[in-house]
């Protein structure tokens, strides 16, 4: 150990041993290691902060800056006096980071639970996620959301989204629909109206801290438009009236299943469509398919003898017979090749108009043999039949009609009563404006129109369309099959239908029955189309479907400040025989 | 009897032991640690006014040392070392663990850190066992002071404590290096070091591997290992060559940087000052290590120099390993960057160092009256 001994005098201290310097080597290399060290550091403060800089802090803001989606509200669906159907609540959803939520302790998870309705366990077994985002609940309702980040629970956070709700419930589930948790229409006009309803979602960029919480908001870059309203033609009230009508009904006949359509003759909107059974679509835990099923619309079945007044009037139309014509239906049975068509109750001989009246199967037949497979197609295609009505809905069907090439005359005889072809409940009640108007069929809708149709399709004329109505006034007339359909105060017309249920290739003992009519006949206004399938007991659409048409008609009307054309004396009397 | 005379004479009395550049230079870099801590925690619980606290204990217990003369400071020496030892041992035996690391003891009302205490044992204990045999020195001595190095080093290690293991290591070593160990060995050590670097490799725990791996690479794993160190460059790196302004470090605001207040503290500073600030800070620990050095230089004993010496480095020490590592350009071990870092006992231990610095130094003015 070499030591140099420096001797400087006696300046500070006396003895010279204490004048032990370091090596100067030694001192050297400190100094050296010391400004190396501290040099190191500015060269890297220089590297990263001028050499780096940029690329640094674009890496930087590449972390807090954030451009986020500013969800759009849906828009709303009202009916056509502007009573909601179909709102957006803005709800919450409640996220977490798991990693962080993990540092809750008990008490605060227990606090959480509590308020999200859950138990510990099922919390702590979300929160084992090795996700870096999961949903502890969605749809929270926003006190909730606001008492949960009260607690200031690590890792937890909240997020605005919308709930759908829907005030009418069960009562226009059908036309209505719902959407997903993800705002997205799934049924009905939810779904049909999906893009105008959805809207834009904006954006704007924010500043958001490590755990996501936004800081401050920068600025908008894009303003969310907000979802259109869609505007039904529904009436709540009407509607109300047709679904609580069905209801009883339904209920009444213990039967299967139901359907109403209320429409408007002047404008071809849908006041009232309802269907049972329903749901409750603000709750949809346990839904079955029968509940979701439109039938009215996605359901097509053999109408019956609903569909004879257009075999009548196709009749008048090609000047084969007139209004009071003699048909004879006598014995009440007509064998085409081997097949037996035959009347229910035997008739003798009758006017056209009493075929409608009584609604003979064997009249219709003989109307219908006397014009060729295509006069009769063209009818049936130009009406509507073997087409959907487009009215935008889901799942619409367009029925069966075959064409006419391959007709054998049993089966034109069964289709001028209305079987070996299907509609469904809508296609029938828009083919009737036919009748209800002088002769055209109009396009439908579910909005509402502001204007009435001023053209449709023209299938008949309007003397021939005239006379159908009165021959339709008849059915409800005591002679009628449905004078159970009749309604005080105004002149009602409508047909019947009583048909077997095909099941398989074969016709079974079920039915369904069914009314089809309108109002005032003396210038028609409303169609009221019901159909009952498969009631238990009395199976005639005069009696089952008649009734419910009776009440769902005079209430409408009313509703609609309609004026009564019938005094009501008059209309309790029967209908005098020399009007036919 | 004169009151203002007498309060005079009690004044100069008790301000007889301290040593301005030093107390000026300390006071200085505290400074810029309360308005960073005040910056760092300016979100939260602030926690600029609990350090004051902090540094008036510290300043407090600085006082208290600087008034113990050197020859007083070498009694405490082998006592306070092998008390130090002891309770190292007793944290090996009984310590309570914590994130793993088993680096405290329970005292029943208190948990105290004894490798805190090694801070100041070490350099002390060797400063006085080189003191003691400076006449007679031979290359055993040598062997016997890597020991009394290496045994608590170990322990401090096996906690683990790696930081805190090198920063005593380091204590130690400066002053076998200050005593004159032979630069063949210096040498030979540094080849021998080398050497075994694959043999540490293994000893090391997982972590500390990961830690050295992520240092090389830290986008390998950013949001693990390398998280720190990516943060913390960004934080810098966006500060430019004159910083965001004061409070208006995104990263650090925004709680992007990890430990903020404590280890971090230095990327708040430089993202919010720049590298000007960067510099002047750089500078201000010069001015301290330079003051250090003076004051070993001007030292009357080898005890005095030697611990001078050593306390000085070991500043540099820590200055230098806190801002390498936030800066990235060294693995992340967890050493506060000192004077600035929030926290109590740290501060304390580094102000009976200056406590000590500063007795050295006016007690040597003493010897001469």
């Amino acid at each position: 150990m070499v030591v140099r001994r420096r001797i400087q005098g006696h300046r500070f201290a006396e003895s010279p041993v204490l004048q032990l310097a370091l090596q100067g080597w030694r001192s050297r290399m400190v100094g050296l290691v010391l400004i190396a060290a501290l040099g190191l550091l500015v060269l890297r403060g220089f590297y990263l902060q001028v050499i780096n800089n940029d690329f640094l802090q674009e890496k930087g803001e590449s972390r807090y800056l954030r451009d986020i989606e500013v969800s759009a509200s849906r828009g709303r669906i009202v009916d056509r006096n502007g009573d909601m159907l179909a709102v957006s609540t803005p709800m919450k959803s409640i996220w977490a980071i798991p990693a962080d939520a993990r540092q809750m302790g008990l008490a605060q998870k227990q606090q959480l639970a509590a308020l999200l309705e859950t138990n510990l366990k099922e919390l702590d077994g979300k929160l084992g996620s090795d996700k870096t985002f999961i949903f502890l609940k969605r749809q929270v309702p926003p006190e909730v959301a606001d008492q949960v980040a009260a607690l200031k629970l690590p890792g937890v956070h909240d997020e605005k989204e919308y709930r759908r709700y829907y005030p009418t419930a069960d009562m226009t589930a059908h036309i209505v629909g719902f959407t997903g948790v993800d705002d997205k229409g799934l049924e009905g006009v939810e779904l049909a109206f999906q893009n105008s309803l959805i809207g834009r979602s904006g954006a704007r960029s924010v500043i958001k801290d490590r755990r996501g919480r936004i800081v401050e908001d920068v600025g908008a870059l894009k303003p969310p438009q907000d979802g259109k309203d869609v505007r039904l033609a529904l009436d709540s009230k009407v509607q109300y009236l047709a679904y609580s009508q069905l209801k009883a009904a339904v209920a009444d006949t213990h039967a299967k299943a139901g359907g109403v359509v209320v429409m408007d003759v002047k404008t071809g909107e849908i006041l009232a469509l309802a269907n049972w059974p329903t749901y409750n679509p603000n709750n949809r835990e346990s839904l079955s398919g029968a509940q979701l099923r439109n039938r009215a619309v996605t359901d097509s079945f053999e109408p019956g003898s609903t569909l004879k007044p257009f075999t009548a009037a196709l009749a008048l139309e090609k000047g084969h017979v007139r209004f009071d014509s003699i048909v004879n239906c006598a014995p009440g049975r007509l064998t085409i090749g081997s097949a037996t068509i035959s009347d229910a109750h035997p008739h003798g001989a009758l006017t056209v108009a009493q075929v409608i009246q009584k609604s003979s199967n064997v009249g219709a037949a003989k109307l219908a043999l006397a014009f060729p497979p295509k006069d009769m197609w063209e009818m049936f295609d130009a009406v509507g039949f073997g087409q959907p009505p487009r009215l935008g809905f889901p799942g619409e069907v367009g029925g069966r009609l075959r064409p006419w090439k391959n007709w054998r005359p049993i089966e034109q005889a069964t289709m001028a009563y209305g079987h070996g072809i299907s509609v469904s409940l809508m296609q029938l009640a828009r083919a009737y404006t036919a009748f209800a108007r002088d002769g055209e069929v109009i396009p439908l809708s579910l909005v509402k129109r502001d204007e009435p149709v001023v053209h449709g399709v023209p299938v008949f004329s309007p003397q021939t369309a005239r006379e159908l109505r009165t021959m339709l006034e008849m059915v409800v007339s005591p002679e009628g099959t449905a004078n159970k359909a009749r309604v005080p105060g105004y002149r009602v017309g409508g047909k019947t239908g009583t048909a077997h249920k095909l099941e398989g290739h074969a016709y079974v003992n079920k039915y369904v029955a069914s009314f089809i009519g309108l109002a005032p006949i003396s210038d028609p206004r409303l169609i009221v189309a019901v159909m009952i399938d498969e009631p238990a007991g009395a199976h005639y659409g005069g009696d089952v479907a008649g009734p419910v048409f009776s009440q769902i008609m005079g209430g409408a009307l009313r509703t609609l400040g309609i004026p009564p054309d019938a005094p009501v004396t008059m209309a309790q009397a029967p209908i005098a025989k020399e009007k036919l | 009897m004169d009151i203002v005379g007498s309060l005079r004479r009690w004044l100069q009395q008790s301000i007889a032991y301290i040593d301005p550049p030093l107390l000026f230079i300390t006071l200085a870099i505290m400074a810029v640690g309360v308005v960073t801590v005040f910056s760092a925690s300016y979100d939260g619980n602030n926690r600029a006014a609990s350090q004051v606290l902090n540094m008036g204990i510290a300043l407090f217990s600085m006082w208290l040392v600087s008034r113990l003369p050197p020859q007083k400071m070498m009694r405490f020496a082998v006592p306070l070392y092998i008390l130090g030892v002891i309770l190292l041992v007793g944290v090996f035996l009984f310590g309570v663990k914590v994130n793993g690391a088993r680096r405290w003891l329970s005292l029943g009302f208190t948990r105290i850190q004894p490798s805190e205490i090694m801070k100041i044992a070490m350099p002390l204990m060797l400063a006085w066992y080189f003191h003691k045999y400076e006449a007679t020195l031979k290359f055993r001595h040598y062997i016997v002071a890597a020991l009394i190095l290496l045994i608590p080093f170990a322990l401090i290690a096996k906690q683990p404590d790696l930081g805190t293991a090198l920063l005593v290591g380091a204590a130690g070593f400066y002053v076998i290096f200050f005593a004159g160990l032979p630069w063949k060995v210096i040498i030979g050590l540094g080849a021998a070091g080398a050497a075994a670097a694959p043999f540490v490799w293994t000893v090391l725990h997982d972590y500390q591997r990961k830690r050295i791996l992520t240092l090389l690479d830290p986008s390998s794993d950013p949001l693990g290992a390398g998280y720190h160190i990516i943060q913390s460059t960004i934080a810098i790196g966006s500060g430019g060559l004159l910083g965001k302004g004061y409070l208006n470090g995104t990263q650090t605001h925004l709680e992007f940087i990890p430990e903020k207040h404590t280890d971090f503290i230095f990327a708040v500073f430089s993202e919010e000052w720049g590298l000007i600030g960067n510099c002047f800070l750089i500078f201000l620990y010069t001015l301290l290590i330079g003051r250090g050095l003076m004051i070993a230089a001007a030292a009357p004993t080898l005890f005095t120099r030697l611990l001078a010496g050593a306390i000085t480095l070991g500043f540099f020490t820590y200055a230098f390993i806190n801002m390498g590592m936030v800066s990235g350009i060294l693995p992340v071990v967890g050493v506060p960057l000192p004077f600035v870092s929030y926290g109590g006992t740290a501060l304390v231990t580094l102000f009976i160092g200056i406590g000590m610095l500063m007795s050295i130094h006016t007690h040597r003015m003493l010897v001469k009256k």
